[in-house]
């Protein structure tokens, strides 16, 4: 009953043990990430949604598809990676740890016919003057060696980087420093999004999970501004932030620039430039085609509304001056589409003087005639708000990465043992790694050993 | 003498040093080894100053960067790379042949970007207005570099493994010029360790740079996803040397389908899937 219990709990530990699972996660891991970047992750946006069936729609959202890197099935193969990768560590690190701390310092018999490097020296003198030769060889090339005396022979031993074995737990470590950095930001951390006008303060932003935030403190927009490159590409989206406590601007944070690239923070929370648009309220008129009663119609900037014959208005655009773009008129003006019956959109221009112009648009408006009264509007600024105490966490992991994977690639755990005997040093090493580059480094330490040697004649 | 006419002797050198490399495979001729390898580091000679002029020439127009901020300079870079990383490699390990493998990736590099791509100097937009830029691409290309030449090296290796079934000792062909299959996936793992650590910090130094611009480290965007899956993969690669089931061939196709993930993720990311990388490096 015990026996066969303990086979059922050594057979789980062999699972979690296996190189078999390490490649299965990995590659499971690779082949299903691929699905999140052909299917939109989040919201998927309705142009995706066109494209696909009813069906589809519903079995993907089952399967969690749109939110694929946070799913069950996800987060249980990262699980599985770690579980492996501790599983794996903690059976070998015991031994691993013995090598480096307990090194076998004696080269019996057993050790001798495993080590492929071994070469035998005869020579004359006698074995503590050879002793001594060889340790200084061995401290001046490679590393100071440990001596140990047994039956009339000496037992030198060196050895370097023993430590470098330790990188590849190190690698493995850094992995679940990231993974818990990860869940330290999502527990304790968000992101979240706000616009300010220009002239604006807020003290609150939503979250992407649409929660409310409040900071604690408020951000006002000085201004906004945008430059552009001859070519007309953008060259630098540009908001001045002040941040105000009790409605006081902070010394330090008053009309700080903020530019892509170059955030604000404060109190461990940071502002990211991200968009811009523009804010302000428009008043229309809408009329019969002589002028007389005359309705009100308010559109917000980019906004949209209702004409009285049910059909859709969108506001694209307008200026204070449009003897800017069209000479001979002038005034105020917006550009406005306006969604036809027929499923038709028509886009043309609303003047605030020239009833004329206007009454052309009245085949768009249900016969009515639209005017344009003019507006206010303002730049807003649109801000990332991000907020992650584990992100310290992560570049620690991300540094062990690194310089756990450079000590385990590029740097061996060497060890050379000798038997100095009367007439007789026998020299034997071996490396973690590198095992050609390790036999060069041998065969130019015997040479140079030789030197050091009273050598018999011809031998 | 112009950047863009510079580029132009690169395709051309890099061009003859292929077909040399191809010529000496098959004659055996040293004289040809000799001047394809020679072709190949006048080139590598060419580009480097060709680099370095663009770079100078962007600054007289007032708009300067380095020269790693579009499609056209990522894949004049990434060429640049290929010849780097196998330079490096045949000054270590002397197998001359390999450069018939590798040789073509910075061939058709050049010849895309020279053919069929704008090579105006742009100036930068905001997003890219970062010292990060250049630390995380510069990285990031040495890296999908040292995986191309293992791809070359593994191609190699199939090739010898296929011939050694079908027709064994036959001396007179080609692969019998190739070096010993043990040294083959012996390269390709070496080529691959330096690849690696390098792929693992072009992903930190996009991490810290995302970190810094956006606020977010990771954002599951398809360039980031596909650049832990050749990670992945290469993970796969290296745990695969442990157990001696994956060495050989299986370890030549794993190297081959993480090239084929690298290119996915350098050009297939931009040109199929959408995402922030929209820029094209």
């Amino acid at each position: 009953m015990t026996s066969s219990k303990k086979t059922i709990s050594q057979s789980i530990w062999d699972f979690f043990c296996s190189l078999k699972l390490t490649m299965f996660t990995l590659i499971t891991l690779a082949v299903i990430s691929i699905i999140g970047t052909v299917i939109p992750q989040g919201t998927p946006p309705p142009e995706y949604l066109h494209t696909i069936s009813q069906n589809k729609l519903k079995l993907y959202k089952s399967l969690g598809f749109f939110d694929m890197y946070h799913s069950w099935w996800f987060i249980l193969l990262l699980s599985l990676l770690s579980l492996n990768l501790i599983a794996c560590s903690v059976k070998r690190l015991p031994a691993i740890c013995k090598t480096i701390t307990r090194p076998v310092r004696v080269m019996d018999d057993g050790l001798e016919r495993s080590i492929s490097n071994l070469t035998s020296i005869m020579t004359s003198g006698d074995a503590a003057t050879l002793k001594d030769r060889v340790a200084a060889v061995l401290k001046a090339e490679f590393a100071e060696p440990v001596v140990t005396e047994t039956d009339g022979a000496y037992h030198l031993f060196a050895q370097t980087a023993p430590w470098s074995r330790l990188a590849v737990y190190a690698v493995h470590l850094s992995v679940l420093v990231i993974f818990i950095g990860a869940i330290i930001g999502s527990l304790f951390g968000y992101k979240g999004f706000v616009n300010i006008p220009e002239g604006e303060s807020v003290g609150k932003v939503m979250s992407r999970s649409e929660k409310e935030i409040d900071l604690g403190f408020a951000v006002r927009c000085e201004k906004f501004s945008v430059s552009h490159y001859p070519n007309g590409a953008p060259k630098e989206f540009k908001s001045i932030l002040t941040v105000l406590e009790n409605g006081r601007p902070v010394a330090g944070y008053d009309r700080v620039p903020v530019i892509v690239n170059d955030p604000l923070n404060y109190k461990g929370i940071t502002f990211y430039q991200s968009s811009y648009g523009k804010y302000g309220e428009h008043e229309f008129t809408v009329s019969d085609p002589d002028g007389s009663n005359p309705q009100p119609l308010k559109m917000q900037s980019n906004g949209s509304a209702k004409l009285p014959d049910g059909s859709g208005i969108c506001l694209q655009e307008t200026t204070p001056d449009i003897s800017r773009f069209q000479s001979g008129l002038n005034g105020p003006a917006a550009q406005v589409e306006v969604h036809l019956a027929n499923g038709e959109n028509k886009t043309f221009i609303v003047y605030s003087n020239n009833p004329a112009m206007n009454r052309m648009n009245l085949p768009y408006t249900g016969g009515k005639l639209l005017q344009y009264r003019g507006g206010e509007e303002f730049m807003y600024t649109g801000l990332q708000v991000a907020k992650d105490p584990g992100v310290w966490v992560v570049w620690v992991g991300c540094i062990l990465m690194v310089v756990g994977i450079y000590v385990a690639f590029f740097m061996a755990h060497r060890r050379i043992w000798v038997r100095v005997e009367n007439g007789t040093v026998t020299i034997g090493g071996n490396s973690s790694k590198n095992q050609g580059g390790f036999q060069l480094f041998m065969e130019q330490l015997m040479t140079k050993l030789k030197k050091q040697l009273p050598l018999e004649d011809n031998k | 003498m112009t950047s863009s006419s510079l580029f132009n002797i690169t395709t051309f050198a890099y061009l003859l040093s292929m077909l040399g490399f191809f010529a000496f495979a098959v004659s055996r001729s040293k004289v040809l080894g000799t001047a394809a390898s020679a072709l190949a580091y006048g080139g590598l000679l060419a580009q480097t100053v060709a680099i370095g002029l663009r770079w100078k020439e962007s600054y007289a127009l007032g708009i300067g960067h380095a020269p790693l901020s579009n499609l056209y300079e990522s894949v004049v870079f990434f060429s640049w790379t290929i010849v780097l990383i196998y330079g490096l490699l045949d000054l270590k390990y002397r197998y001359r042949v390999i450069g018939a493998f590798v040789m073509p990736f910075a061939l058709l590099g050049m010849a895309w970007g020279q053919l069929s791509l704008d090579s105006g100097i742009q100036p930068l937009v905001p997003a890219l207005q970062s010292n990060w830029l250049t630390y995380h691409v510069i990285t990031c290309f040495l890296g999908y570099a040292a995986f191309a030449v293992a791809c070359g090296i593994s191609i190699m290796y199939l090739i010898r493994a296929k011939h050694e079934k079908s027709t064994p000792d036959n001396e007179q062909s080609i692969v019998a010029t190739f070096p010993a299959g043990r040294v083959l996936d012996d390269l390709n793992y070496k080529s691959i360790m330096i690849g690696f650590p390098l792929l693992t910090l072009g992903i930190v130094t996009g991490a810290a740079w995302a970190n810094y611009a956006w606020g977010t480290y990771w954002s599951w965007d398809p360039k980031e996803t596909w650049s832990l899956i050749v990670w992945f993969v290469y993970a796969a690669f290296l745990h695969a040397r442990i157990t001696r089931g994956w060495a050989g061939q299986r370890a030549a196709w794993l190297s081959i389908i993480g090239f084929a993930a690298t290119i996915f993720c350098y050009l297939g990311v931009n040109l199929l899937l959408s995402g922030l990388h929209s820029y094209g490096g």
